[in-house]
């Protein structure tokens, strides 16, 4: 929701990335307040993926120009823990899976790790079990996926729940949420939206990247941003998606290309 | 090094054998692996199956075994049994201690209800059905150090599990070591008739960072139906030097689970080697060695389908960080007539560091034609996305290449069936890993 006076949380500026010295980023612009919902769509290969994970610091990519500001401060100088811990999540498109290591062991680690940092409570194993199944019952989880190892032989809709479960236990200031809705079955869909729903409040923001506009019919967003070839080529309201939806991605590279408004 | 050296070198270590035996084979036996001795040399990274292992370091140092020294149980009594506790398995219906190789019967205990006693007590009171066993299995012909073991059979462990007999609670077999520079030879004998069903630990441990010489054989023969879970654990010092041989004979329908943890000593050499005799023997044959600083672990396996209708599975994991080295052996046989054995074998290797090394040889050598055989081997750094993953969390960069280290390694930790060692275990993996350098770390 867009609130009046309310802070920026995300500042993006002309920012340019290469991976194998590859540029896929090529002058991404974008702000983003506490409060808001936004989505960033675009065809495949237009960098979504890159910009969500780049934010996060995965090491793959090397930026090559530009800023990125997080509540003033530079992002990008941070290690990825570091960003975590001042408030920046990114749910992953394909979340990793972990064998040996226990679902509830690996969510105590992180809830308390960015307790710790927070200054807040950090929580015994007993504790935690009380508090996470809370949590679950959001997402409508199993309590079973606390004692099998992370990810491991989850489906794909499980997986994204998890990631869910962890944005919940963490409480970002930003989350990013990279194809949150790839796999995921109408239900599934639903149960995961709603969590997300829950989660959003004015202090917070959400950005949500994806390919379709079902997604967007759950989760309603303030702003549509269409990204092609490594930046935003057009932003919009919610009523952009469905205009997507109906008229593919091509129609919004000949406009941007030419300026001229193109009708259906 | 020359022949000369080496026997030189043979002839110091068989100094100091245990006094003449009542037990005329016993001695037939110790004066044929004594001879044996004289003719095999101290290996050398030239011999094919020590070609990654290079024991040199063994020959610059001299050790004794403790029986030639003076007032021998005097390091068992002065051993609190306070110290003991931080070994204790506290499940355990059984434990037999031995102090650098010297049972010590005042830190002993048996409430298993059938023989758990010292070697030396134990065959003269069995003394037909240890020597129906004894040295049948573990063969010295080409291998020095099993012939320098039979060469001072002396002592030991001897566990004979009655027919039918069914117990859970294990039964611990400790090996304290707290001289340096003493030599020690247990043997232990495992025998367990049919249908029986026991666990064993074998433990060996270090009160201080010494340098000594531990020789160990121990053989098992396991009865039709009998199982055995046998645990192994190496936590020696990391000076010291630990060859082990174990040699289990497996009968119609008996299952033997070995899960073989190997973190200390400066050089180690275990090999195990599990004949199915019979038909529809089973084994699961684990280990996991977890190795840093200039450690060297070399773990060579023999599971050999002599009989139609066995089955087989192995899990061999080796971490090493620092400029250690793992080396690991593994080898199948498939024997003409043994029709449809199962098998399947599985090496995997996690190097922490650029200097870290191992050796894998999975071997597979198949003589029949109906069987079912697989086999695979890999050897990496930590995964990047498994340790961005778990920092995108929040979690250190050190937090999580710990996390990760630990769940490589705890994977054959948790087949291990007794609580309070699996515990145990599990945080000596996670100190280990803990006091890793993160800087020395490969993949970041």
């Amino acid at each position: 929701m867009i609130y009046q006076d309310s802070k920026i949380l995300l500042e993006v500026r002309g920012l340019h990335a290469t991976v194998n010295g590859i540029e896929i980023l090529k002058g991404m612009e974008l702000s983003v307040r506490s409060g808001e919902v936004h989505a960033i769509m675009g065809p495949n290969g237009s960098g979504k993926s890159t910009f969500a994970k780049l934010l996060a610091g995965h090491p793959a990519y090397e930026v090559s120009g530009g800023e990125v500001r997080f509540e003033g401060k530079d992002l990008l100088e941070l290690a990825p823990e570091a960003r975590a811990r001042a408030g920046v999540f990114l749910g992953f498109q394909y979340p990793i899976e972990i064998p040996g290591v226990a679902n509830s062991q690996f969510l105590r680690l992180a809830y308390n790790t960015v307790q710790a940092e927070r200054g807040k409570e950090e929580l015994d194993p007993l504790e935690f079990d009380d508090f996470v199944r809370e949590k679950m019952k959001l997402l409508e989880m199993n309590p079973d996926f606390l004692d099998r190892s992370v990810n491991e032989g989850f489906s794909g809709g499980e997986k994204k729940r998890n990631e869910i479960l962890q944005m919940a236990l963490l409480e970002p200031k930003l989350a990013i949420l990279d194809e949150t809705d790839s796999g995921l079955d109408i239900d599934a869909l639903r149960i995961v939206a709603g969590g997300v729903n829950q989660l959003a409040h004015k202090d917070n923001a959400i950005v949500l990247v994806t390919h379709y506009q079902r997604l967007l019919n759950y989760i309603v967003p303030d702003y549509v941003h269409v990204m092609e070839a490594g930046r935003i080529i057009k932003t919009g309201g919610k009523e952009l998606a469905l205009e997507l939806e109906e008229r593919g991605y091509d129609w919004v590279g000949a406009e941007a290309q030419t300026g001229v408004r193109v009708t259906p | 090094m020359n022949t000369i050296a080496t026997s030189n070198y043979l002839d110091g270590l068989l100094q100091g054998q245990p006094p003449a035996s009542p037990l005329s084979w016993l001695n037939q036996l110790r004066a044929s692996a004594v001879d044996r001795v004289g003719v095999l040399t101290v290996p050398t990274t030239r011999d094919e199956d020590w070609r990654f292992t290079d024991i040199s370091p063994l020959t610059k140092l001299s050790f004794q075994p403790a029986q030639g020294a003076a007032q021998p149980t005097q390091a068992a009594a002065q051993l609190a049994p306070a110290t003991l506790e931080q070994w204790a398995i506290p499940e355990a219906a059984a434990r037999l201690v031995f102090v650098d190789g010297i049972y010590a019967p005042e830190h002993s205990y048996n409430r298993a209800g059938f023989t758990v006693e010292n070697l030396a007590t134990g065959m003269n009171r069995h003394a037909a059905a240890v020597q129906a066993q004894l040295g049948r299995h573990a063969g010295f012909e080409r291998n020095v150090f099993a012939a320098l073991n039979t060469a001072f059979l002396h002592d030991g462990a001897l566990i004979l599990v009655p027919r039918d007999l069914s117990l859970s609670a294990p039964l611990h077999l400790l090996f304290v070591a707290t001289r340096k520079q003493a030599a020690s030879y247990p043997r232990c004998l495992v025998v367990a008739e049919s249908g029986s069903a026991v666990t064993l630990v074998e433990d060996y441990v270090a009160l201080e960072p010494a340098a000594y010489f531990t020789n160990a054989v121990t053989e098992v023969a396991l009865a039709d139906n009998a199982q055995l879970h046998h645990v192994r654990v190496q936590r020696d010092s990391a000076e010291a030097f630990h060859f082990a041989h174990c040699a289990v004979s497996l009968a119609q329908a008996s299952r033997y689970h070995s899960v073989s943890v190997a973190l200390g000593a400066r050089i180690s050499r275990h090999n195990l080697g599990v004949l199915l005799a019979a038909e529809g023997a089973e084994c699961s044959v684990d280990g996991l060695a977890l190795i840093g600083g200039a450690q060297l672990a070399d773990t060579h396996t023999l599971i050999d389908h002599a009989m139609p209708q066995g089955r087989s599975r192995q899990l061999h994991k080796c971490i090493v960080d620092g400029a250690a080295r793992a080396v690991f052996n593994g080898n199948i046989m498939v024997r003409p007539g043994a029709q449809r054995t199962d098998s399947s074998q599985s090496s995997r290797n996690l190097l922490l560091s650029a200097k870290a090394r191992v050796d894998t040889k999975p071997q597979l050598e198949i003589f029949a034609d109906d069987v079912k055989c697989a086999h695979g081997a890999t050897v990496g750094q930590l995964d990047v996305d498994e340790v961005f993953y778990l920092k995108s969390r929040g979690l250190s960069e050190t937090a999580a290449r710990n996390l990760l280290t630990y769940a490589f390694g705890a994977e054959v930790i948790e087949r291990i069936p007794v609580a309070s060692l699996r515990q145990r275990l599990e945080q000596a993996v996670l100190a280990q890993t803990q006091a890793a350098d993160p800087g020395a770390a490969g993949s970041s």
